[in-house]
């Protein structure tokens, strides 16, 4: 017998995750929980940094979404100077996380799990990845890669670099978009949109074969939380926060994000380095909510785009019952793709963001910013307080990964419960537990999946704690 | 004005006879590394990266503050003096926190070029990590102890050509840091004119314009050479 808890040395780098399933006396699945084996530390090494740093240093948290960190975090900046940025520097982070959510939703949704989706759960793993499915249907590959570059290079084209690129600063941003890049942007437009509508058909083509899958990939009621505008549009950017419960209705509305704090408490569960956030006025567990391209969907009255409302109406009309499964996160995400590729038109035309007005300069005018925004997998606060000098003195991140940990857990506990019988599991069946985690699109598996497998334990433990058996792969 | 002339790595050279072996060099092209050396203040050899062989002495010498003799045959390059200009970066690097990925230098850092010049591709020195402390008081500008190689540029830069001596240097060895007046904060030192000439001078990211995002802080360091020609040509009528 093995001891209960294994933590191989390759798990603690980022993006390893362990799963941990227990069997009861009859051999069956008590309850299953995801390990995020991985310690930063982010938060503590940033005091005694100015916080004008802040964005280059945190952006470094993760290579796939920077950008996120780079928003969420200037904007906790502008609320220590205390201004109001110029409307070019909104649009133009605006057009910045636009093109972050595309990359990072063609990412999951092309190079991650288009392989479960269009090869099967049960395909064999050593073709189950992006060239397994360039194999099968090459155009698909094709188009998703080159859709994920569209993202990329909108990054690219504002920033100067696609993966960290410092350009957001507490104020603005460091520069405008020229002519010529907005040219190219425009011509890539239509490309972007018919590989997203291709691949939501492929969608919906597929969907039906998993019903399974959507029964068991975290269908259970839970709350959503996320940013809308104030007349209730998708937001990504600004706007203020919803907490809606699964048949949609309004739990908490128009929240100031520097309050977050007196909404989401957090518990830290001695299994994993990933806190658990929950509602606070459901208290812990109870207060379980779900946040990401889902969460965004569920909470707004209108996605703001003829297309994209389009696609939203048919996504209603699923039915919250249904619509409440995380399987349903891919669908989401695309929907949202076809939001941002929408905006991103509008904003390439916009003459605003040519204006030679995109940063504003002040010194500290308040000791304490929350930063929030809407990153690909969700809701991100960045929460700095500063001295009367601007030094770090505490830094508090909430990402959105984290506020799914809940609901990833109980998500692999109901995967492992419905297909774990007489404690055996199958490859198939450790897909299933991989893939109800990637259904959220985690960050902790951005950097290594890309080839086909998250570097993944599952422990099988009886009740006395014993691990029964364990499958371990390496990235 | 005296000539001398000399040799530079094989090639015949006719330089000043106050001019410095660097200074010669350079003007016949051969660019020998240094990072306390800065055009328009006194050379120090503090660096020690200049450090070139001398034919007839096994005695290396600092070409920033060795004048020219005629005659002299000087090697600027050598597998020798290439291993020991690596093992004064690398201990640069490991007795401070230098973090390029996030620094305001990044790109434009002559310490970081220098790494790059010299093929530094690891570090073979325990890193010291020091708990050192950044000062931003300074309404403008800010100091990061983290990024200081105590080059000295900024205490000359200030003395020199400011003629405000706010920059001095506290303490010995891999305690020596440097302060502003009586190692106050910046922010209240009654010498500092705000002039930026030691933001210029710095060749890392240790001094840096506030404000200033990753790869941002870029400078003008021949502005101080500048300074110091018009000066001494009178080219100001004050």
């Amino acid at each position: 017998m093995t001891k209960r808890i294994v933590i191989d040395p390759v798990t603690r780098i980022e993006g390893h995750a362990k799963i941990t399933v227990y069997l009861n006396d009859q051999n069956e699945v008590s309850d299953a929980r995801f390990h995020v084996a991985e310690f930063r530390g982010f938060e503590k090494f940033c005091e005694g940094r100015p916080y004008t740093e802040m964005a280059g240093i945190t952006s470094r948290v993760c290579g796939i979404c920077p950008v996120s960190h780079l928003i969420a975090s200037v904007k906790a900046g502008d609320a220590i100077m205390a201004v109001d940025i110029p409307p070019a520097a909104e649009k133009l982070r605006r057009l910045m996380n636009l093109g972050q959510i595309v990359q990072s939703h063609a990412l999951s949704f092309f190079h991650l799990s288009s392989p479960d989706l269009l090869l099967g759960f049960d395909s064999p793993p050593e073709k189950r990845h992006i060239f397994g499915v360039a194999g099968v249907d090459p155009k698909l590959a094709r188009s998703g890669i080159r859709l994920r570059q569209f993202g990329q290079e909108i990054i690219e084209a504002l920033g100067g670099q696609k993966i960290h690129p410092a350009w957001t600063t507490p104020g603005g941003v460091r520069g405008p978009l020229d002519e010529d890049e907005c040219k190219r942007l425009r011509g890539w437009i239509d490309e972007a949109m018919s590989t997203t509508q291709a691949a939501i058909t492929l969608f919906k083509s597929l969907v039906g074969k998993y019903q399974e899958e959507v029964n068991s990939f975290g269908t259970f009621k839970s709350l959503f939380m996320g940013l809308v505008a104030d007349d209730g549009t998708w937001e990504n950017y600004g706007g203020r926060l919803r907490f809606v419960d699964q048949d949609r209705k309004i739990v908490a509305d128009k929240i100031d994000p520097a309050d977050y704090q007196e909404y989401i408490g957090e518990v830290v569960e001695p299994y994993s380095y990933l806190k658990s956030p929950y509602y606070k006025p459901l208290g812990y567990p109870d207060g379980i909510y779900r946040v990401g391209p889902l969460a965004r969907l569920k909470l707004c009255e209108q996605m703001g785009t003829p297309l994209a409302d389009k696609e939203l109406a048919e996504f209603r009309n699923l039915g919250e019952e249904l619509t409440t499964s995380s399987f349903y996160y891919h669908y989401a995400r695309l929907v949202e793709v076809i939001a941002c590729i929408e905006r991103v038109a509008q904003l390439v035309d916009d003459p605003d963001i040519r204006s030679p007005d995109f940063r504003a300069y002040a010194g500290v005018n308040r000791l304490e910013g929350v930063g929030c925004s809407e990153a690909p997998r969700g809701t991100l606060f960045h929460h700095y307080h500063v001295d009367r000098d601007g030094i770090i003195q505490k830094v508090d991140l909430l990402i959105a990964t984290g506020q799914n940990n809940l609901a990833m857990n109980r998500t692999v506990a109901q995967i492992a419960k419905h297909f774990i019988r007489n404690g055996k599991a199958t490859d198939g069946i450790l897909n299933r537990l991989e893939a109800g985690v990637r259904a959220y699109d985690p960050c902790l598996s951005c950097s290594t999946h890309a080839v086909g497998m998250m570097p993944l334990i599952v422990d099988l433990v009886d009740p006395s704690g014993n691990v029964v058996r364990q499958w371990k792969r390496d990235g | 004005m005296a000539i001398k002339t000399l040799t530079i790595d094989g090639q015949l050279v006719s330089a000043r006879e106050e001019d410095t072996i660097l200074v010669a060099a350079r003007e016949a092209g051969v660019n020998i590394p240094a990072l306390c050396y800065v055009d328009g203040l006194t050379p120090v050899g503090a660096c020690r990266l200049c450090l070139v062989e001398q034919q007839g002495t096994n005695r290396l010498q600092a070409a920033c503050a060795t004048k020219v003799q005629e005659g002299m045959e000087i090697v600027t390059n050598s597998p020798r003096l290439h291993e020991y200009r690596k093992m004064i970066l690398e201990l640069l690097f490991a007795e401070r926190n230098h973090i390029c990925a996030v620094c305001v230098a990044n790109n434009h850092c002559e310490l970081q070029d220098m790494a790059v010049r010299h093929g530094m591709d690891h570090v073979r020195f325990e890193y010291l990590y020091p708990q050192l402390s950044v000062d931003v008081s300074h309404e403008q500008f800010g100091i990061d102890h983290n990024r200081c190689i105590l080059c000295t540029r900024c205490v000359r830069a200030c003395h020199e050509i400011e003629g405000a001596h706010t920059w001095d240097v506290s303490g010995r060895g891999v305690r020596a840091r440097v302060i502003t007046d009586m190692n106050q904060p910046w922010g209240d030192s009654d010498t500092c004119t705000s002039c930026g000439k030691c933001v210029q001078a710095c060749p890392t990211g240790a001094i840096f314009r506030q404000g200033s995002t990753v790869a941002e802080m870029e400078r003008d360091r021949s502005m101080l050479q500048f300074l110091v020609n018009a000066r001494e040509k009178k080219q100001w009528n004050v």
